[in-house]
């Protein structure tokens, strides 16, 4: 059962359907997508479901803001019918120390100078865009409109579609179970349907991209992190921005559906694939979250969920080729913010995997930086 | 939710948390969306605060009926806690050691 493609893409979620999408745009006649469970059964589908354009290094701004610009006109780019629910009602970031009103206009310097219209917004500009928000012990904050929410699940399928319609084969509940090399090159892929024989293979598999590389001896920074999500019953509108506080690490959004979707990042979490919800998570979150928007105490949770980061040593994505390894490529790493660089990293993929020379200086988001020390640590990361 | 949001009286409402009727679910599988964990993300089926009790088994059947397989064949999606909505503030006091 050996059959033969031009290009693998193991994984499917958004980067993975995005860079299929691509790669048969540019004329890719077989490109196969294999995915282990459903489309958007990993982080994609367990996001936060945010996009932004507020980071704090350049490699993040930059893929962001041109994402955003992107996912603007996502259903017209690929010709969906259904709506990605995609919403530009702005991030809020909140400040509660002097050291993060010091980060935060630092950031604001480097998003100006990338052309990012991001502010700088005293308590009571925060109150008037976040009415039902508690201002003890808040700084102020910087706020950037353009910045929103977009589904995961709806993005991804839009993605697939448009990818099938150009002929990329979509197997789903097919695992890889190892990579296959011959000498310096990749040879395409072993999975649980057969192999799959390519001289071109990406790895958009978020943290189990790092068992990948193990099947053929490459050893890559990427650890996975559990992080936890819940969800309310929906309501009315009452929150236009998503709130962000790395002070207490979380965020947390109304999503057009109405529900308020908020998460948390514990930095005691195990770097380990545990993708379940854990009790203590609730009570955390509903604590913290009630202490900044208080009126949330009478909403109730509905859904808790888990996934996992694809944490980096710098919280900042891997492209490109793998040194070693000719024809293998890696979109991964990207500590809890892929969702929304898809649209940009799927194009940038798509080009080096077809030797173009890509519209994106790749190279500074290549593995070299960890051996150069040249790393892009970004700060603003729950 | 005070408004009604029913697309239309004649039609067969399967997941009450989310309006979706039968006749949308239908057209979905008739698609090829077989699978229930992509109907639930696509359709918001089973998200709601009854936890898919009433709907999850009722499109079951239907995606049985379609692919010709016994109802017990077809796989279930996680449930997920709570197992009953809870009020954000009784978790936040929760926490609290007089309690």
């Amino acid at each position: 059962m050996t059959k033969t493609a031009d290009a693998v893409v193991i994984g499917g979620g958004i980067v993975g359907c995005a860079t299929a999408f691509e790669l048969a745009k540019k004329g890719l006649k077989k490109v196969v997508l294999v995915e282990k469970k459903y489309l958007a059964s990993g982080a994609t589908g367990r996001c936060g479901a945010g996009v932004r354009m507020q980071w704090g290094t350049e490699p993040n701004c930059v893929l962001s803001r041109d994402s955003i610009k992107i996912f603007e006109n996502l259903e017209e780019y690929l010709g969906y019918n259904g709506s990605i629910e995609f919403k530009q009602s702005g991030y809020l970031l909140l400040a509660y120390n002097e050291k993060m009103v010091e980060q935060f206009h630092k950031n604001l310097g480097l998003q100006h100078k990338l052309g990012i219209p991001s502010r700088w917004v005293t308590p009571e500009e925060c109150k008037e865009l976040v009415p039902h928000i508690n201002l003890q012990g808040l700084h102020g904050g910087t706020f950037c409109p353009k910045d929103g929410h977009c589904n995961p699940f709806k993005a991804t399928d839009a993605y697939a579609r448009a990818a099938e319609r150009l002929g990329v084969e979509i197997m789903t509940y097919t695992t890889v179970t190892k990579l296959l090399q011959d000498g310096d090159r990749i040879k395409g892929v072993e999975t649980t349907a057969g192999v799959i024989e390519s001289p071109r293979v990406i790895s958009c598999a978020g943290a189990y991209t790092r068992e990948l590389g193990r099947s053929i001896g490459v050893e890559m920074p990427i650890y996975p992190e559990r992080h936890q999500i819940l969800v309310t019953e929906p309501v009315a509108p009452k929150q236009g921005p998503m709130i962000m506080s790395f002070y207490h690490g979380i965020y947390c959004q109304q999503v057009p559906h109405g529900g308020f979707v908020m998460g948390l990042g514990d930095p005691h979490e195990v770097k380990d694939y545990d993708e379940d919800s854990s009790w203590q998570f609730m009570y955390e979150m509903a604590a913290k979250i009630t202490f900044i928007l208080p009126v949330l105490k009478e909403l109730r949770v509905v859904r808790q969920w888990a996934g996992l980061y694809d944490l980096t040593p710098d919280k900042t994505q891997i492209l490109g080729a793998v040194p070693g390894v000719e024809g293998f490529y890696v979109a991964a790493g990207f500590s809890g913010h892929g969702f929304m660089i898809a649209p940009v990293v799927g194009k940038i993929m798509a080009e080096v995997m077809v030797g173009e020379e890509p519209q994106y200086p790749i190279d500074m988001y290549g593995f070299k930086r960890f051996e150069s020390g040249n790393l892009y640590v970004e700060p603003s990361v729950v | 939710m005070s408004d009604c949001r029913c697309k239309d009286k004649d039609v067969n409402i399967v997941c009450r948390c989310e309006d979706i009727t039968l006749e949308e679910i239908r057209e979905y599988i008739k698609n090829g969306v077989t699978d229930l964990e992509q109907l639930k993300r696509l359709l918001r089926v089973g998200m709601g605060p009854c936890q898919g009790r009433t709907c999850i088994p009722l499109i079951v059947r239907e995606i049985a009926a379609y692919a010709g397989k016994p109802v017990e064949e077809i796989p279930l999606t996680t449930f997920r806690p709570p197992t009953v909505p809870v009020k954000l503030g009784v978790l936040a006091a929760g926490g609290e050691k007089d309690d």
